[in-house]
């Protein structure tokens, strides 16, 4: 039995039979990660140490909810006793003093943590290749980006280096990374987990999520990520809460296909991956129809006027004061935080932190942060709309399939595009699901975007589940090699 | 919108960045073209929409006034680059730069 | 402008009052001021990364007891938003703090001076947070000069709440006497101590002067640093002065932030911004907005304390006393209390009065010490007077019941207060028990009647006032402790 294939609920059922333990578990991972790591660079910060300690806890196996899953968290939430650098440099040392609620209700259902995963420096960007420590590797093919900014948690998953990971997301940074390394990635409702401690890039869009091999693993993560934390004023408890979905198919479900997200500037092969996804659940039941947003084409710039307008402001406090890097031989307060700011933070950051100044500065915030906010009102209103008429919508979770190392990385725009697909729900705040719904010719994972109305998740989840199976894609890990 | 070299330079004062000439002729070609695109939000007419701050339609979200434990001043001041007296210490700050509060 | 022209100063003040909740706004470390640096601090207010602010619910409470005090609107809805700067007193780079949506607007408080009424508008009242402490390290220990500053973030995220007043102050004794009046208002409300030494209340004023009868409003700077009652009224006359100064010799006065040194008392203009000031003002998307209820409101104002002006309303008709005396008692909470609180005690209210707004104010006010309802600890005993309601109206008793000359009084009351005895204990050690025995009086009436056979003829050839010349004697003879109403009595059948 190859430990590293199994998914997470059949890893907590074979401990709980006493057939594997938390200890064989992790030390699999473990060594998979000495094989993989050379390659991938799914990680940041290995904490061997701690998982072996944490799987060999009393109780471990079988004991706690979620005893002995060898989870991988992605760097941006802090952990206490972990270093938490965000992939910057800014944050290269950082140590601390606190850990973020949704990590700690992970630590508390009983995981086993195997280290910080590698991500787009805080969070922005779409290929991981912005992590100030070098990028990380699609497993389906090393010359290739495995999406961003979650793309160390996606790869690990992918590549046999964690059962699961946590990832987060603002415009599509689970899903997109999901889908680029034939994995599930679920964004639930704004709001549905803490983002205490998780180091903000656009407050009102970040959301903390589950990247894992099957839609029912998430589920699983779901039940304990979720919760209102009296810490985070935005976080609420989750209205109907989440469950493992039933096996069942997709009769009597209405689900709305968002047309313009699947002709404009779609591969090819993604389309044709979803179409048969498409007929897939048709044949299973569903009732297919064609949705429309109305406001679809302004997504994108209302997104890249407002995210980068809360970033500019959330990062700072990254000034060299009290924590991080700080450059030397500043002769007075505004050159320290200038020279401070400029080694320290890298290209795709200062490009958004300028955007975000700028469209908050005097003279143009009308224009353009006032008018983003506007636009966002009609989105969230199309969305209704939709689901006045649809119980889901569903679209390629990304235009094409994993791009190459390198590719975009002088063109930040066309980078920006590939976040097409998932940045309208991100406006909404609603929540969404990748899954695996097929490969391209070239063997490229292909992910479905399933998006359902606020606090649906359990009936995302379920729906997502009914559409694994019809599309057969439930057991993707062909990567998983223990004899590479 | 095209910006200038002077609206780069305001705005990375305003950010606390600083660019060499080559980085600020790069600031100014990328930001024109990223601003090109998200341009497209002028041709609304959005004068009878109300903006979205937050898609959760939450108000009054309090917390009671109870004092909590602190972090010590050894947690506080551990990740500091430089400290001295149980301070967080900083190059000297110029009287043009006070902020007007 | 011709020399010679007379000028009207046009004042508006910002008022910016550290609220006394237990915790912090946004976090739950003590909201206390000083200490050892950086013992009071938490994720939240040293803006750790990923840390998140949440609204105390009681300094919503007090903002509202603010609003009403000053007959302000409140707003139905308000939001909190992010003022963006960069400073190392500022942890998150921006203060949280209310823009285009403030809590309350269009309030007043009128203040007297020299009879005549003035109304003060208040344009906002809002709510923010506090800043760090910068502690400038270098031979003069301010900003200038300084070779490194030390950060203390012990202050960093206090509740403050900020008031703006409308341009409609025309004097720095008006401004003075507003500050005072709002100062004694807060105090009255719980809602902060308003020590102006330690920071808890501070006040910036926006100045400028026009010729007299104008209504156009000329350049105003903004003067800052003035940290008590008497520099405020200073500083403003200084800048007055000095904006006066440039206009007759025919130049401009420059909108800029001008500050007031408090060791010479001058005011000096600061340098101009190296950057300009472009906060970035957005809704802060880690808070929801407030909606605050006409339920919340009535609830507020129903547990509000009873302000000064009321107060002194009550004193005039329940207790029938002078509308100076009301006015002087309710200018200071702790005083009027105490005076309420002596009542039920003693119940001659114009006595009482007098003896609150004159010996024992002559206490308080050489002493520096304040009174308080509350049973004073040692601990409080360098800042609160030892006098009890109790004590006091024991005290008040024997001097109305004879037990006690006013006189020896006097020398009573301030032992009392140093010390927390009694006022029968300090009678009995001194010996200043009142001499009531008629024989021991008539004794030394006796005495004083046959060292003084010169006036005693006057008195009876008719010159009737040598009396109180007698009174007086006797009165001496017995160290004061004689009563005066046996004294006169007795002297008059002798004689
Ligand atoms: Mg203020
Ligand atoms: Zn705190």
């Amino acid at each position: 039995m190859s430990l590293i294939k199994l998914t997470a609920i059949e890893a907590l059922e074979l401990m709980k039979r006493g057939e594997i333990s938390a200890d064989e578990l992790t030390r699999a991972y473990l060594e998979q990660m000495d094989r993989r790591e050379g390659d991938l660079h799914a990680y940041l910060e290995i904490s061997r140490e701690r998982a072996l300690d944490d799987a060999a806890r009393p109780g471990a196996d079988g004991g706690p909810p979620l005893a002995g899953l060898p989870t991988g968290i992605k760097d941006v939430f802090c952990t206490r006793g972990i270093v938490t650098t965000c992939a910057s440099k800014m944050l290269e040392h950082y140590d601390p003093v606190y850990t973020a609620t949704c990590v700690q209700q992970l630590i508390d259902a009983g995981i086993v943590i195997l280290g910080k995963t590698n991500m787009d420096e805080f969070a922005m960007g779409s290929s991981t290749e912005n992590s100030a420590f070098g990028p990380t590797r699609n497993p389906w093919d090393l010359q290739r980006v495995p999406g961003g900014s979650s793309g160390g948690s996606a790869a690990a998953v992918a590549g046999g280096e964690a059962i699961w990971a946590l990832g987060s997301d603002t415009g599509g940074s689970i899903r997109q990374p999901a889908a680029l390394c034939g994995v599930v990635g679920f964004k639930p409702t704004y709001g549905s987990v803490s983002r205490y401690g998780m180091i903000a890039f656009a407050s009102s869009f970040d959301q903390a999520g589950p990247i894992t091999r099957t839609v029912n693993d998430a589920a699983l993560m779901m039940q304990y990520l979720t919760g209102k934390d009296p810490l985070d004023s935005t976080s609420v408890e989750h209205p109907h809460g989440f469950s493992i979905p039933v096996d069942q198919d997709l009769a009597g479900a209405k689900i709305g296909v968002i047309t313009k997200l699947v002709r404009e500037g779609t591969d090819p092969d993604v389309e044709s991956a979803f179409e048969t996804a498409v007929e897939a659940m048709s044949a299973a039941g569903a009732q297919i129809g064609e949705a429309t947003l109305q406001h679809l084409d302004y997504a994108l710039p209302a997104y890249y006027i407002l995210a980068p307008a809360e970033a500019s402001s959330n990062l700072a406090r990254f000034d060299g004061v009290r924590y991080g890097f700080r450059a030397a031989g500043a002769e007075g307060i505004t050159q320290m935080y200038e020279e401070t700011r400029s080694q320290g933070f890298g290209d795709e950051v200062k490009r958004r932190i300028m955007l975000g100044t700028f469209a908050l500065s005097s003279g143009y915030y009308e224009a353009y942060y006032g008018q983003a906010q506007k636009v966002r009102s009609l989105i969230f209103q199309d969305f209704e709309r939709a689901f006045a008429e649809f119980d889901f919508l569903i679209s390629p979770t990304t235009p094409t399939p994993a791009f190459e190392l390198g590719e975009k990385a002088d063109d930040p725009l066309s980078m920006y595009l590939s976040d097409i697909c998932t940045i309208p729900v991100s406006l909404a705040g609603v929540p969404a699901i990748s899954i695996p719904c097929g490969v391209t010719l070239q063997g490229l994972p292909v992910g479905l975007q399933i998006i359902g109305p606020a606090f649906s998740g359990k009936r995302v989840l379920q729906a997502a589940r009914s559409a694994e199976i019809a599309i057969g894609f439930d057991k993707v890990s062909p990567l998983i090699e223990e004899d590479v | 919108m095209s910006l200038t070299h002077d609206d780069v330079i305001y705005v990375a004062r305003l950010a606390r960045l600083k660019f060499d000439s080559r980085e600020l002729d790069r600031y100014v070609e990328q930001l024109s073209g990223i601003l090109d695109h998200i341009d497209k939000i002028s041709e609304l007419d959005l004068s009878e929409i109300e903006p979205t701050s937050h898609v959760l339609k939450l108000s009054n979200v309090f917390r009671d006034d109870e004092v909590r434990p602190c972090l010590s001043q050894d947690e506080v001041l551990a990740n500091a680059p430089e400290v001295e007296e149980g301070a967080f210490k900083v190059p000297p700050i110029l009287e043009a730069e006070e902020p007007e509060a | 402008m011709a020399a010679g022209t007379a000028y009207e100063p046009v004042i508006g003040l910002e008022i910016h009052v550290e609220l006394s909740t237990k915790s912090k706004m946004f976090c739950g470390c003590e909201a206390r001021f000083g200490g050892i640096p950086n013992t009071r601090t938490c994720p939240v207010c040293s803006a750790q990364p990923g840390a998140l602010p949440v609204i105390n619910r009681e300094a919503i409470r007090h903002i509202a007891r603010i609003a009403l005090a000053l007959d302000c609107r409140i707003a139905p809805g308000s939001i909190f938003h992010r003022k963006n700067y960069f400073y190392p007193d500022l942890p998150k780079g921006y203060q949280i703090s209310q823009y285009d949506m403030p809590f309350a607007v269009e309030g007043h408080l009128d203040v007297t001076m020299d009879g005549e009424q003035h109304r003060v508008g208040i344009e906002r009242v809002h709510q923010e947070e506090d800043t760090g402490k910068n502690i400038h390290a270098g031979e003069s220990g301010r900003i200038a000069g300084a070779i490194y500053s030390l950060i203390d973030f012990n202050r960093c995220g206090i509740p403050l709440v900020e008031i703006v007043t409308k341009p409609d102050i025309h004097s720095p004794q008006v401004a003075r006497s507003f500050l005072n009046k709002l100062k004694n208002t807060l105090q009255y409300l719980d809602v902060s101590d308003c020590n102006m030494e330690e920071g808890s209340l501070r006040c910036d004023a926006n100045v400028s002067v026009r010729p007299a009868g104008s209504d156009l409003l000329g350049v105003k700077t903004e003067l800052k640093n003035m940290n008590s009652f008497k520099h405020l009224e200073k500083g403003l006359a200084k800048e007055i002065e000095r904006q006066i100064g440039l206009l007759e010799a025919g130049r401009p006065v420059v909108q800029q932030t001008v500050h007031y040194e408090v060791a010479s008392g001058e005011v000096h203009p600061m340098r101009s911004k190296e950057y300009a000031h472009d906060y970035r003002y957005f809704p802060e998307p880690d808070l929801s907005p407030l909606e605050i209820s006409q339920d919340f409101v009535d609830d507020v104002r129903t547990g509000m304390p009873e302000l000064p002006s009321v107060r002194a309303a009550r004193y005039v008709t329940e207790l029938n006393l002078p509308e100076y005396d009301a006015e002087v008692l309710t200018s200071n909470r702790d005083t009027s209390d105490f005076f309420d609180e002596t009542l039920n005690y003693f119940d001659d209210q114009k006595m009482l009065s007098n003896w609150v707004m004159g010996d024992l104010g002559a206490y308080l006010n050489a002493s520096g010490k304040k009174l308080s309802i509350e049973t004073v600890s040692p601990g409080q005993a360098d800042q609160l007077c030892w006098l009890s309601p109790a004590g006091f109206g024991e005290f008040l008793a024997m001097i109305k019941d004879g037990e006690i000359a006013a006189a020896s009084g006097k020398a009573v009351l301030p032992e009392m207060c140093e010390t927390g005895k009694t006022a029968r204990e300090i009678v009995e050690e001194k010996g200043l028990a009142q001499i009531s025995d008629t024989a021991r009086i008539e004794a030394l009436i006796d005495r004083v009647i046959e060292a003084n056979p010169e006036q005693r003829e006057q008195y009876k050839s008719g010159k009737k006032q040598v009396l109180g010349y007698f009174v007086g004697q006797v009165m001496k003879e017995s160290g004061g402790r004689a009563n005066p109403r046996t004294v006169n009595e007795i002297l008059r059948e002798k004689l």
